[in-house]
């Protein structure tokens, strides 16, 4: 699929020829981003006053946390995302089908194993972080620079890859388990699944520093990412020292990928649905503009979700298994597609 | 001759896996009965589960006319699942053959709505199959989760879905012998399948009926995988890698090569089997942990291997 990496540099060229920008023609950029702030800001009023039955203060403090994370999560899988499909050129990828959350639950499974159940749960929250993050750096950086060695391999061939390596991490981990203590199995099981409900105030405030951090860090890199986005061969011409950023960029998919993880488990497709329907809707191809814009739109979504699930369908089922069904059937549309074209 | 050796190395393994177990036996009449109960049958379903998963493999492959897929990975096992998943919501003490129908009519749709999803797509590349496959099986599995959680069913498909032969004892694996006899017609039937592996318009030209050998190869594959489901679980990557590792030492001719890929396939799942039993001991793991590590660890080998001589 060598055409494929021009086509996207084709499109970043001209973003007003894309089908999309033609529904909001009327609205810039800001607009669009105002209008979805807005969206926001209403859905989490709706999140956080909707059907309050005890006191105010309970449940904005009970609310709150969710919502943080929530935000969080939203903002930094969809940031993830994006990255990674401007490093990588293409437009299926995500980190969480490639099996960076898989490879997440695999190093804090060892980590478990390792440290015993009791030892893992008494060290500092901090350092456990810091210790995962860590650890699922490197690994990250081995595991790419062995898949993205040499350009001949195809994208089907990375993403297949990708998603054994996941299976083979889960299973590792799973493994671990079985191994570790037949009794605590089931509690550990848990933590397997995404999950918005049961969140530590000590994980929130390293998760919502580490953001920040990534943020202002992005923010100096925009420029320098609309250029990547050109293929590798531009940003060279163009002064853009591409494998140093490459290495940069991912480290931030990895630390973002953990620290959603760490906060909620794995949530592989959510990325994908918000990314693609950014490139639709924010009618540019400027990092600038496509950053804030998929961050505002996973927020959205995630807090809108929630709210319509728990609030409007009552419904006693996760969010995850939602977007775990309409993300792999997006996927799905998109192969198919890609075939086809 | 290779393949009498090979036999015999089968039986030794099947031997071992007799006298793994945790209960201590001290006269002949203990011997007696936990063997016949307990052990014999669980060997013998091992065996015949094996064997069957790697002959419906290559079926699979067959039909999809590519190398990469097997039932695990394309949906329809997830479809068995799902008919289990049914009768546990609305008929809950169904008896094991109305289960079996159930399972293997629903893995029929599985099987061929994967076909059917394979004709529409326009192929570039080898690999796109394998991967719609896996996205198909994750679409279903995601409905069966949901649905489950749902009526608070997570536990108990979770369970009965979960590759594992720890609950097989005399009179609840006799069922497998079914899929075995289903293998052995696979055998006679396989230079149709080789056939049909060429493709639709040289098959027609061959001379073969195409769409009743479609029809037979999908009914081999969904009674294989709605049996295997109902009475051991989910037990991935068997019919992948092992008509793989096959087909590259000895081609791609069904009526050799199946005899062999029965053979391979046996003695991959037993292996994992003694293995998942000894990891923890007293304790053991599901054989479909341990075969989704070993099962992925080799796709991924074959993988790269594929990509060097293409």
């Amino acid at each position: 699929m060598p055409s494929l990496s021009n086509t996207v540099a084709a499109k970043a060229k001209q973003p007003s020829s894309s089908s999309s920008g033609r529904a909001l023609t009327g609205f810039t950029s800001g607009w669009r981003i105002l209008l979805l702030l807005t969206l926001l800001l209403a859905s989490i009023g709706l999140f956080l006053g909707w059907n309050v039955k005890a006191s105010w203060a309970f449940t904005l403090e009970y609310r709150g946390y969710k919502l943080l994370t929530l935000l969080i999560v939203g903002a930094a899988v969809s940031i993830a995302t994006l990255l990674f499909q401007t490093i990588t050129a293409n437009r299926i990828l995500t980190p969480g089908i490639m099996g960076f959350d898989s490879m997440y639950i695999l190093i804090q499974t060892l980590l478990i194993f390792l440290l015993g159940s009791v030892g893992f749960a008494t060290i500092s929250p901090y350092f456990k972080w810091a210790l995962e993050s860590a650890v699922m750096l490197g690994a990250v950086m081995i595991l790419t620079s062995i898949l993205f060695r040499g350009t001949a391999r195809s994208l089907h061939y990375l993403i297949l890859v990708g998603i054994i390596l996941g299976v083979l991490f889960n299973s590792l981990a799973y493994l671990f388990i079985r191994l570790l203590d037949p009794t605590q199995f089931s509690v550990l099981q848990d933590s397997m699944f995404a999950s918005f409900g049961s969140i530590e105030p000590s994980l929130l405030l390293i998760s919502g520093l580490v953001f920040l951090l990534a943020i202002v860090v992005l923010y100096r890199l925009h420029s320098e990412l609309d250029v990547m986005l050109l293929g590798r061969n531009s940003a060279l011409n163009l002064g853009v020292n591409f494998s140093q950023r490459t290495f940069l960029v991912l480290a931030l998919t990895a630390i973002l990928i953990a620290l959603s993880t760490a906060l909620v488990g794995p949530i592989s497709f959510f990325g994908l649905l918000v990314v693609h329907l950014t490139y639709r809707l924010c009618g540019s191809y400027k990092h600038r503009v496509m950053l804030p814009f998929a961050a505002i739109l996973g927020m959205l979504t995630l807090v809108f979700g929630e709210f319509l699930l728990q609030h409007i369908f009552q419904f006693n089922t996760r969010l995850s298994i939602i977007i775990e069904f309409i993300g792999g059937t997006f996927f799905l549309l998109l192969i198919i597609k890609q075939g086809k074209a | 001759m290779k393949l009498f050796l090979s036999a015999c190395l089968i039986m030794c393994l099947a031997i071992v896996s007799l006298f793994i177990g945790v209960a201590e036996i001290s006269s002949y009449e203990e011997f007696k009965s936990v063997v016949f109960l307990s052990r014999l049958p669980r060997t013998l379903a091992v065996i015949l589960t094996g064997l069957s998963l790697s002959v419906a493999g290559v079926v699979m492959q067959a039909l999809a006319k590519n190398k990469f897929v097997e039932p695990t990975t394309t949906g329809t096992v997830e479809w068995a699942a799902l008919g289990i998943l049914m009768l546990l919501i609305f008929w809950p003490e169904a008896p094991m053959s109305i289960k079996l129908i159930i399972a293997c009519l629903f893995s029929m749709v599985g099987a061929s709505t994967f076909l059917f999803i394979l004709s529409r797509i326009q192929l570039q590349s080898d690999l796109i199959i394998p991967l719609a496959g896996i996205m198909y099986a994750g679409v279903i599995s995601s409905v069966i989760t949901f649905i489950a959680y749902r009526f608070d069913l997570v536990q108990s498909i979770w369970i009965w879905i979960q590759g594992d032969f720890s609950m097989i004892l005399k009179g609840r694996y006799e069922l497998l012998w079914l899929s075995a006899i289903l293998c052995v017609l696979a055998y006679f039937t396989a230079d149709q399948f080789t056939l049909a592996s060429l493709g639709k318009n040289t098959a027609l030209n061959l001379g073969l009926n195409y769409h009743l050998t479609l029809f037979w190869g999908v009914t081999i594959v969904a009674l294989i995988s709605g049996i295997t489901v109902v009475i051991a679980g989910i037990i991935p990557f068997v019919g992948l890698v092992v008509p793989n590792i096959v087909s590259l030492i000895f081609g791609d001719h069904f009526r050799k090569s199946l005899p062999w890929v029965a053979i391979i396939g046996t003695g991959l799942v037993l292996a994992c089997d003694i293995l998942a039993r000894l990891l923890a001991y007293p304790y053991e793991v599901p054989v479909s942990t341990v075969m989704g590590v070993v099962g992925s660890i080799l796709f991924l080998i074959l993988l790269t291997k594929q990509k060097h001589h293409a």
